[in-house]
């Protein structure tokens, strides 16, 4: 019993940083249509940004926080702006190629600046904590603690705020939306920095428990996929959902049967979710 | 019509020019660059197949690659089999598991084939690194012998080795070709193009897909074996997404959807990679922000704009921009009924 609610905690940790990452590419692709496969990458040079705020800038744990998820915001609009935007009314296929391309040039950039060594982000919050029997470090705990403030914070903002609101209303209609004289392009890039800005914050929580390495973004964009095909293409709560479900799956599966084979599970479900629905789950068949 | 034997006379060049020029690049080096980029190229044809011609991006080809890699080099090291018979069952092995995926990855269209196809490509990496008894995980597999010799020919000095690699260099330019200009390329451009209406008009757009990812992937599996052979050892890490990725990168640079693309976009772009090997690090640095701006500005490639470049010098309209035109990568109209008139 001891061992399951262990691994409970577990999948809750894993679960909030898959919610993260996931909303965002939900966020961009519910919204633009944009299926955006440097999302990984965004979230890997998030970690970047946090590592050097803290190890270069000698920022504390919160403020480097900040600022990796400012400089990964600005770096989400730009990249709309130059890459996405000019693509808009091209095939699928190009937009995909064309965020591969950026891919290829953002771990590059990783790579150059940090070169390929793991690094481990530095927190002050390595000190170990017991609740209800069960041991967790406290970063653990902060994990999930900002992962809900934040997603709690997300969805105040899109159905509280007027700002919000318009990327609803550009979710719903684009045509509509700027009928009724909102700006599409503006809340594209807004919808990308916002995207890009959770991607920086999980990386952020995660990178003090995880190693960071310029390769890590692909695997974490395919688990965000599989969540958000799990959970609908598109749809925020969908994506929370499906975060914990893969998030538990996983860490279940890596304690009762193998931890080498853990990263399947995600991409077992995946393809077994789309042969026998081959446009995700909870889509109207179109 | 005398374009068209010109055509002729300059392939029938080429692929003389293709046999010796070994023999003008005495160096080992030289010849092994090449060869390696032949060996991509085999793979990028079939990646050129599915998504040139059909126009669905698949990002697991390394992982058929992979298969066919694996199943020569287990095939000659445990088994003890020649390569030859190796090579084909590497190859009958790669279109089982490619018609396999394609039955259930094709029903999926557009972005959920490129994720199923990943998905696909990353679980063959974790399977080939963690199944140890069989692929030797990380380490590999080592001492994978050349092919017995044909006749007076042995395959132990690098000009044979070399000719073997072109010949079935050729035969896949060949396959890509006979298929562009038969009925079953024209149904791959027409679904390319739009799916829906293809399928309105009475095509079997399921069918045409499966054969095409079937040939596309017996080719990566082709060229995997042929890498296991060449190279003489092989790890998991030849089945990364990376690998997939970059040959994306050649068919895209070369020109998807033409018959001189892969191998153009894949010889330039290794050959440029291994002589700026110091920058090997770096170079995607300059590669994807080339990616990007092909992919907005230049979709047709370099033929195309070679052929674009013809066309208007020449005014003449060139055969091979109409396929430059048809694919995916090509939001712009046909140029083909302003310029015939």
């Amino acid at each position: 019993m001891h061992f399951f609610l262990q691994e409970v905690l577990n999948g809750l940790v894993l679960g909030s940083i898959y919610a993260l990452v996931a909303l965002g590419l939900a966020l961009v692709y519910g919204t633009m249509g944009i299926p955006n496969f440097a999302h990984g990458h965004l979230y890997m040079l998030g970690a970047y940004a946090a590592f050097a705020a803290i190890t270069a800038l000698h920022a504390p744990y919160w403020p480097a926080m900040l600022l990796a998820i400012l400089a990964l915001a600005a770096l989400g609009a730009l990249v709309e702006r130059v890459v996405f935007r000019p693509l808009r009314n091209a095939p699928e296929v190009n937009t995909i190629m064309a965020a591969i391309g950026l891919l290829f040039f953002l771990e590059a950039v990783a790579r150059a600046i940090w070169g390929s060594d793991f690094r481990v982000l530095p927190t002050p919050y390595d000190s170990v904590v017991s609740i209800f029997g069960l041991t967790a470090t406290q970063q653990q705990l902060i994990v999930i603690v900002a992962a809900a403030v934040l997603m709690a914070a997300l969805f105040w903002f899109l159905k509280k705020t007027l700002v919000g609101s318009t990327i609803e209303a550009v979710a719903q209609s684009r045509a509509g939306a700027s009928l009724v004289g909102i700006d599409p392009d503006r809340v594209a890039t807004l919808v990308f920095a916002i995207s890009a800005g959770l991607a920086a914050a999980a990386a952020t929580l995660i990178a003090s428990i995880n190693l960071i390495f310029p390769e890590m973004g692909f695997v974490v964009l395919l688990k965000a996929f599989a969540v958000i095909v799990l959970g609908g293409m598109g749809s925020i709560p969908g994506a929370i959902v499906g975060a914990f479900v893969l998030a538990f799956a996983e860490s279940f599966s890596a304690a009762y049967i193998s931890t080498s084979y853990q990263d399947v599970v995600a991409f077992g479900l995946l393809v077994l979710i789309l042969t026998f629905r081959p446009t995700g789950l909870f889509t109207s068949n179109a | 019509m005398t374009q068209g034997i010109s055509l002729r006379y300059a392939t029938i060049a080429a692929i003389v020019f293709g046999f010796v020029l070994p023999f003008a690049i005495p160096n080992p080096y030289y010849q092994q660059v090449i060869v390696d980029g032949y060996i991509t190229a085999i793979a990028v044809y079939g990646l050129n197949i599915i998504l040139g011609f059909a126009g669905q991006l698949s990002l697991g080809h390394a992982a058929f690659f992979g298969v066919g890699a694996y199943a020569v080099a287990l095939l000659t090291t445990r088994a003890n089999l020649p390569f030859w018979p190796a090579l084909l069952i590497g190859c009958v092995l790669t279109g089982i598991g490619g018609y396999l995926v394609g039955a259930v990855s094709l029903r999926t269209r557009g972005h959920y084939f490129a994720i199923f196809t990943a998905a696909i490509g990353v679980m063959v990496t974790i399977v080939l690194t963690n199944w140890q008894w069989l692929t030797n995980g990380n380490i590999g597999i080592v001492g994978i012998p050349s092919p017995p010799p044909i006749g007076p020919i042995s395959f132990d000095s690098p000009i044979p080795r070399y000719e073997l690699v072109y010949v079935f260099l050729l035969v896949a330019i060949g396959v890509c070709a006979a298929i562009r200009y038969s009925l079953f390329g024209r149904t791959l451009l027409a679904l390319a193009g739009n799916e829906d209406l293809a399928r309105a008009v009475g095509v079997d757009v399921t069918r045409a897909k499966r054969l095409a990812f079937l040939v596309a992937t017996v080719l990566a599996g082709l060229a995997g074996g042929l890498y296991a052979m060449y190279v003489g050892f092989l790890g998991p890490e030849t089945t990364q997404t990376d690998v997939s990725f970059n040959m994306l990168l050649y068919a895209i640079v070369g020109g998807l959807g033409t018959i001189s693309g892969p191998i153009v976009g894949t010889l330039l772009l290794a050959t440029l990679a291994q002589s700026l090997q110091a920058f090997e690090k770096y170079r995607m640095l300059v590669f994807g922000p080339l990616l990007i701006l092909l992919v907005v500005y230049l979709p047709g490639g370099i033929t195309s704009a070679v052929d674009r470049l013809r066309a208007k010098t020449r005014r003449a309209l060139p055969a091979r921009s109409v396929s430059a035109a048809t694919s995916p990568l090509d939001v712009r109209p046909l140029p083909v009924e302003s310029e015939v008139s």
